[in-house]
């Protein structure tokens, strides 16, 4: 090594400190946020750049929902993918940083309650059940299986379920238990839905609860408990046809994408969003999620147009929405 | 003390005792270092078996993508790389500076001391708190932005404390008579570490700064702090190359570019819904393991190599 080299190098430094004060090449369509809609954006961001012969480059991140948010309304990424609507206080955070934005719905997604296939005795669960079994009071208190129902039988009950810090627990514990993040915490948390998976495929007495994604990837290991709707009627199991009629309630729940208004006034932006809107039915089915009707996809796009920027649920997660709630209150902004 | 003489008998059972002990530690000692290895061979065989299918020259030229058995690592390893350059070319002058100023310049009084226990303090900081410093100072304050740059500098503080120590205990190992004889003919103290100190200390820091590196190249928490991504289907542009907006990139231009890295590449890979992805993440695994594995055989050889032009 030259005795030269530190002099250098730490000139090297400094030159490179004054370059990194610059914008980097503009073309860049910066994406971060939910790992829920990450397989989505990420399959439309890889065949975007195909198409483009990667003249327009997109990166996508995965920081979750609040993660995202936090940088889109520092006014440091064009979209932010999101499993849950954004909240007052992300959008005040936003309003103060100047950031408008249009929500953009891209597909619904079935949190899927999962237990062992060698289970025999757990053919459905209602909402009540399951409650019983995830609420704050059940810690330490309910351990066994015929404490929550007494027709099925005295076993001990395990328990996996999401982190505390991803939107999937956000919205499990507020559509079953009634509040948000209000669960139980003696049960095998992860964020990684892959050890949730191996869990209870691996116990014939477990029970869990993730992303329809993993259980469709997975069905010779996990078997999908049917839910009886919170109205009544007969239990219906996680599908692509439940979560379109409205039937699967009330762990169906819509996942969106939020574009910043300033962004959409760059040319490549607006291009990538047409794309994405174009190919979201094909490549939602792609990644196992369900797409939505091709009208919300095009009214997205009207709201572009018309510069519609906000969201419709005034800052607040809503459980048991339906598709066809949705696409009613998108059409009436 | 009286003491009463020991038989030819007695001393050999004496001896015999000892000697057991001694085997009984040796085989000990075996089966302990037997156990660590097995459980890497273990490690290497298992990713070996699971990511065979993956190791063809598209895995190393593909970018990520949501097929499995499309996606590659391109974007990971250059990343990988790239953000090993800026750490060596940052950590290296800083630490060995520190550790020469240390060793050769620094009055002994409570200064230095406080100083000496906080950089062995430093060496134990969780790495993840690394990344949240970082992330105020380099990314927002000085403006680097979640760049390679940002990443290169810091996983330099990570290991600076390695290159620090290390540098100290090479400069350390050079017999005290070099410093004499070169200052009694006349050297200044600054001469005698760029003639002498420096470069017979070289081998000793290389070691420590690979090691550094090493422990680098498999850090996630500070890399994914300071944002990271995770999808990034292009490379940092190539000092003076043709962009595809028309212009010419400059020759830092990569610096703060943004980037990936292996560890984040396959902790994404094995937490996708479709198991079909944890043959990429048992492939990209081994490659992250052969990475690591020849910086650590590079830095014997350059041992090897340059304590054999050293001449006491």
């Amino acid at each position: 090594m030259s005795k030269k080299t530190p002099l250098v190098s730490m000139l090297a430094l400094a030159g490179v400190a004054v370059f990194a004060s610059q914008a980097a090449h503009a073309q860049v369509i910066k994406i971060d946020g939910s790992s829920t809609v990450y397989p989505i954006t990420e399959a439309v961001a890889e065949e975007f750049q195909k198409a483009k012969k990667n003249a327009i480059k997109v990166t996508v991140g995965i920081s979750g929902t609040g993660g995202g948010f936090k940088k889109f309304c520092r006014d440091e990424t064009d979209l932010s993918n999101a499993s849950r609507p954004i909240t007052k206080k992300e959008m005040e955070d936003c309003k103060a940083a100047g950031v408008e934005y249009v929500e953009m719905p891209v597909a619904f997604d079935a949190l899927t309650v999962v237990i062992n296939p060698k289970n025999t005795f757990l053919k459905e669960a209602t909402v009540a059940e399951l409650k019983t079994m995830w609420e704050p009071a059940a810690q330490g208190k309910v351990t066994k299986w015929n404490q929550i129902n007494p027709a099925w039988p005295d076993q001990p009950i395990k328990l996996f379920g999401a982190g505390a810090d991803s939107g999937t627990f956000e919205y499990f514990t507020e559509a079953i238990v009634g509040k948000a993040k209000s669960s139980r915490g003696d049960y095998t948390a992860s964020e990684d839905d892959n050890v949730l998976v191996q869990g209870v495929s691996r116990d014939v007495n477990a029970i869990g609860y993730f992303g329809y994604a993993y259980y469709a990837e997975n069905t010779g290991k996990l078997k999908a408990l049917p839910i009886v709707p919170p109205k009544g009627g007969a239990a219906v199991g996680p599908s692509e046809d439940a979560v379109i009629k409205g039937t699967y309630q009330p762990l169906s729940r819509p996942i969106f994408v939020y574009v910043k208004a300033k962004s959409l006034q760059k040319p490549e932006v607006q291009e990538f969003i047409e794309f994405y809107m174009k190919n979201a039915s094909k490549l939602t089915k792609e990644v196992k999620y369900v797409p939505l009707p091709a009208a919300a996809y095009t009214g997205n796009l009207e709201h572009v147009k018309k510069k519609k920027y906000g969201t419709v649920f005034g800052g607040q997660n809503e459980v048991g929405i339906t598709i066809e709630d949705l696409m009613k209150r998108e059409a009436k902004m | 003390m009286q003491q009463t003489a020991l038989t030819t008998e007695q001393i050999r059972a004496l001896i015999a005792r000892g000697k057991l002990k001694d085997t009984l530690f040796k085989a000990l000692g075996v089966i302990f270092l037997a156990i660590g290895l097995a459980v890497i061979l273990l490690l290497v065989i298992d990713m070996v078996q699971k990511g065979s299918e993956r190791f063809t020259a598209d895995f190393f030229l593909n970018f990520a993508s949501r097929r499995a058995s499309q996606a590659g690592i391109l974007s990971a390893w250059v990343g990988s790389l790239l953000v090993m350059l800026v750490t060596a070319v940052a950590a290296v002058p800083i630490g060995v500076a520190a550790g020469l100023y240390l060793e050769e310049y620094a009055k002994r009084n409570w200064i230095t001391e406080i100083i000496e226990i906080n950089i062995t303090n430093l060496a134990a900081v969780p790495s993840i708190v690394y990344g949240l410093l970082a992330l105020g100072i380099f990314v927002y304050q000085f403006g680097f932005g979640q760049s390679i740059l940002s990443a290169g500098l810091t996983l330099a503080l990570l290991i600076l404390p390695i290159v620090i120590v290390s540098t100290r205990e090479a400069i350390r190992a050079i017999p005290a008579m070099i410093r004499e004889a070169s200052m009694g003919c006349g050297a200044t103290r600054w001469q005698t570490c760029r003639y002498h100190i420096v470069p017979y200390a070289m081998p000793g820091i290389l070691t420590g700064v690979i090691i550094g590196l090493a422990r680098a190249i498999g850090e996630t928490a500070p890399i994914i702090t300071i944002g990271a991504l995770t999808f990034i289907a292009f490379l940092p542009p190539v000092p003076f190359a043709a962009q595809t907006d028309g212009t010419t990139a400059g020759l830092f231009d990569w610096v703060v570019s943004p980037f990936t890295v292996m560890p984040i590449q396959i902790f994404n890979w094995t937490s996708r819904p479709d198991p079909a992805f944890e043959i990429n993440a048992a492939a990209a695994g081994f490659v992250l393991m052969v990475m690591v594995l020849s910086m650590n055989g590079i830095a014997i050889w350059l041992r090897y190599k340059m304590r054999k032009n050293i001449k006491w």
